[in-house]
């Protein structure tokens, strides 16, 4: 596991991409072949189960450091990284043997049946054989939080470089639900007939924010606008009379929305639909916090999926009649996907979203503000002649978003951040007024640049009222513009409201703590968000 | 009786009648080392180190109301007993022991417990009370033999040679950036220095430090390909300056007791990062504290409350003390004075 553990800091120890891929490809060229497999999984967030929750792992390692459970989680605020903070605290390993990666991961998935006891002697033998390295890397990888700075892309070069095979059939392979106990690396990545899975979705194509102004995309009538929907963008499969939904996250979610079912029946084999999953009743989208609703619930029932029901909105065809159309023109898919849905019943738990007619790119601002009374998060922006591409590339596709809601705060408590900012405090909590009092209702992270964090984090050191555990309170008087996508009501807070990607968008040094915005005003804003205003 | 109280200005000794380290300008301090934290303008009379004297003539300006006092000599001010004792931080670094009626304070200042081979070792003073730093009062902080470092060190330049790549290493400019070339094997390659430390150094050897005498980087030098196979000292506030630009291509090492954690080295942009500090670890402070035989301590300047709450449950009296010092590995290094231009030339 040394190997890999290095590979990990390595990694973590450069921003530049280039290195990025050299390193990686090095890797995959040296590795053995178990060992490139799972490192490969791992890479793609194909993690094997938790076998020891954060709590106990944080037990072990106090008892194996030999420092109180206080200190260790004082020490684990500062860190900011629970996995760093065992590989700085454990005490050096008295056994000399060294294990692989794949020996390791073998080791955890046989601990499934193993009671508690022995959970915790495995993990505290196998720290005893480790380098400090090590250690952080095979605790992240037992308490599943293994994560590293590469994209899916970096990858896919460093293997395209590697073995010679283009990125976008590497692409391809690594998308689905392969599972690394039933294949080998060769079969995944090497094998040129490889049995295609049947559940295999494409690698989605992915658009940037628009840079410039939309007059300078060229002649306004080589472009499709199409609504930005707000659902969750979904491939439709249809292949040898089953079918499979798979998420942008590529999540396997076609459990999730048992009524669209109905599209088996309707749609032909050897059909892959790009589109999104939308709240819809009576004609209309409805606001995504209905969606939320139902997401991430075990068991739908059926009140669920009475008062969140969802439609498709289909926007692009990849698969027909089982062949892989994305190098046609969007123009020609389009055709292809409009025959396909205008052909099924009107009622059917897929449609065509509404199109937008424009003729010139001045027309295009006025439209972009009715995006909320669509429930659309603004513009995409798509070259008629472009092909799908695989993920995110610059040039066809565009997005282009109406400006975030946005509201004045003041920062109350603030916390240590983690990572890259641990021993920073970067993680706030802001409040707005009633009345004399302040109420909390958001916590944001990022949106400031590290030289503003610099100086707020100094400020709160000086300005600190109170410490509950990492928690400082501190006195109510930076005020930031806080900008978020959405907003709905929540029981669980005390201001009643929760926002959807809360952020910093800036510092208000030109504002003072009694100019901020009141609890009266988020309730009109919600009360206008689900009105769709 | 409390022999130190903590006020506005600093730490006072009240029977004495001085300060130590004060914050602002008071009638008498005792300084107990150079970084500009604890040695600060306008007072009237300082007493300090001879070592920690030479720096103040440079960092400070020179005026002559500065009295040295050799480690272990003993002078008396209004009855309190006043002696420094090595602290192992910096050259000229002192622990200042006050005795009062047999009641022994020692205030630690700064320090770290490993030798590193130019600041004279520290050397634990008995006292009843103990002043003590905690900036790495954490387990995660704990030091490697700093022969192990150097040995990255001269790994990492060696590669760089071989790369094509100047070294640039980026170490608080007093202190620090002695030690490293101290620590050097000069026979690897040539090794220039920033103006300041340039002129540090100078000073240094002017009261018997025995510091190589290593060019400095300058305007003069057009030949860019002199940095080539070279190791370039630099401080910290250089991070990210057009001054570095003539180095390129290089690799940046940053040597601090924070690139212990990750967080700090990345936040750092470094290429590499050394973990060399100044600073006492968990071990040295854990050890250093025993062995003072003192019942009381008094934390600052750190993680002082958890520290604090770490020594109560080993039976000490502790508590933490907030105090205007800051982490001079953390902070961006002041610059002299008047003697740099924008391109840290010194002029």
């Amino acid at each position: 596991m040394k190997d890999f553990a290095q590979l990990y800091y390595d990694l973590d120890q450069t921003n530049k991409t280039n290195d990025k891929v050299e390193i990686l490809k090095e890797y995959f060229l040296n590795a053995n072949e178990e060992d490139k497999k799972w490192a490969l999984a791992l890479f793609i967030g194909k993690r094997p189960k938790r076998i020891i929750s954060s709590t106990l792992l944080r037990e072990y390692a106090a008892e194996f450091s030999g420092i109180p459970l206080w200190l260790f989680e004082e020490s684990y605020s500062i860190v900011g990284d629970l996995s760093e903070t065992i590989s700085l605290l454990l005490p050096p390993p008295t056994q000399a043997e060294s294990y692989s990666l794949s020996y390791w991961i073998g080791l955890m998935q046989s601990m499934g049946k193993k009671s508690i006891d022995e959970r915790k002697e495995a993990m505290i033998q196998a720290w005893d054989t480790m380098n400090s390295q090590e250690r952080m890397v095979f605790s992240k990888i037992t308490s599943s939080t293994f994560r590293v700075g590469v994209s899916q892309n970096l990858v896919i070069r460093a293997l395209s470089q590697a073995y010679h095979i283009d990125g976008n059939v590497i692409a391809h392979r690594l998308m689905g639900n392969w599972n690394p106990n039933e294949i080998s690396f060769d079969e995944l990545i090497l094998s040129h007939n490889n049995k295609d899975l049947l559940s295999r979705p494409y690698p989605f194509c992915l658009a940037y924010p628009i840079e410039k102004q939309v007059n300078e995309l060229g002649q306004a009538t080589k472009w499709v606008a199409e609504w930005k929907w707000d659902g969750i963008r979904s491939q439709i499969i249809k292949r040898a009379g089953q079918l499979f939904i798979w998420s942008r996250g590529e999540e396997l979610i076609t459990d999730k929305f048992p009524e669209l079912q109905t599209l088996l029946n309707i749609i032909p084999d050897g059909t892959v639909i790009d589109g999104e999953i939308l709240p819809y009743s009576e004609g209309k989208v409805l606001t995504f916090n209905v969606l939320q609703t139902r997401i991430g619930r075990k068991n739908l029932n059926p009140k669920i999926l009475r008062e969140a029901p969802v439609i498709v909105y289909a926007y692009d065809l990849l698969e027909w009649d089982n062949e892989d159309i994305r190098g046609k023109t969007l123009a020609d898919r389009q055709a292809l996907l409009n025959t396909l849905v205008n052909g099924l019943d009107q009622n059917a738990q897929i449609q065509l979203p509404p199109s937008i007619y424009f003729n010139d790119w001045d027309e295009l601002p006025a439209i972009r503000t009715k995006s909320r009374a669509y429930m659309a998060e603004g513009l995409m922006l798509k070259r008629k002649e472009s092909i799908y591409q695989v993920g995110r590339k610059k040039g066809d596709w565009w997005k282009w978003k109406i400006d975030p809601l946005s509201i004045d705060a003041v920062m109350i408590y603030a916390q240590r951040g983690s990572g890259r900012r641990a021993n920073l405090y970067t993680d706030y909590t802001f409040a707005v007024k009633n009345g004399e009092e302040f109420v909390p209702f958001t916590k944001a992270y990022s949106g400031l640049t590290d030289k503003e964090i610099l100086e707020v984090d100094k400020w709160i050191k000086f300005h600190t009222k109170e410490k509950f555990g990492p928690v400082r309170t501190v006195d109510p008087q930076l005020v930031f513009e806080i900008g978020f996508e959405g907003i709905q009501k929540s029981s669980r807070h005390k201001s009643g409201i929760a926002l959807r990607f809360p952020r910093m968008l800036r510092w208000r040094t030109d504002k003072v703590v009694n100019d901020i915005n009141t609890l009266e005003d988020l309730q009109q804003m919600l009360a206008q968000y689900e009105k769709g205003l | 009786m409390d022999l130190i109280e903590f006020r506005e200005k600093g730490m006072y000794c009240s029977v004495g009648q001085f300060y130590i380290d004060p914050y602002k300008g008071v009638d008498k301090a005792i300084i107990s080392h150079g970084h500009g934290d604890h040695a600060r303008y306008g007072s009237k009379h300082y007493l300090a180190h001879p070592d920690t004297v030479a720096i103040m003539n440079v960092r400070l300006g020179k005026v002559n109301n500065y009295q040295g006092l050799e480690y272990g000599e003993e002078i008396n001010i209004n009855g309190v007993k006043i002696s420094l004792h090595p602290a192992g931080h910096i050259i000229g670094s002192s622990q200042v022991r006050l005795e009062y009626q047999g009641e022994v304070w020692v205030f630690g200042g700064d320090y770290k417990t490993q030798d590193d081979g130019i600041s004279q070792a520290f050397v634990p003073v008995p006292c009843h009370t103990f002043i003590s730093e905690c900036t790495f009062g954490l387990p995660i902080y704990n030091w490697k033999p700093q022969a192990e470092i150097f040995e990255d060190i001269h790994n990492w330049w060696l590669n760089n040679q071989q790369r094509g790549l100047a070294s640039v290493i980026l170490a608080y400019s007093l202190g620090k950036a002695q030690r490293i070339i101290h620590n050097l094997d000069l026979n690897t390659g040539p090794v220039y220095t920033h103006g300041s430390i340039y002129q540090l150094n100078k000073a240094l050897r002017e009261v018997g430090q025995n510091i190589p005498e290593l060019p400095k980087v300058d305007l003069s030098i057009k030949n860019k390909g002199l940095y080539r196979n070279a190791l370039i000292i630099a401080p910290p506030s250089s991070a990210g300056s057009p001054w570095l630009k003539r180095f390129s291509p290089f690799s940046l090492g940053v040597c601090s007791g924070w690139m212990a954690l990750r967080g700090s080295k990345r936040r750092q942009a470094a290429d590499k990062g050394f973990v060399l500090s100044d600073h006492a670890d968990w071990v040295g402070l854990n050890s250093a504290i025993a062995a003072t035989g003192c019942e009381r301590v008094i934390a600052t300047h750190g993680y002082t409350q958890i520290f604090a709450a770490w020594l109560r449950e080993k039976g000490y009296d502790a508590f933490a003390q907030k105090t205007l010092f800051e982490d001079e590995e953390q902070s961006k290094e002041e610059v002299l004075p008047n003697v740099e231009n924008e391109n840290g030339e010194v002029n």
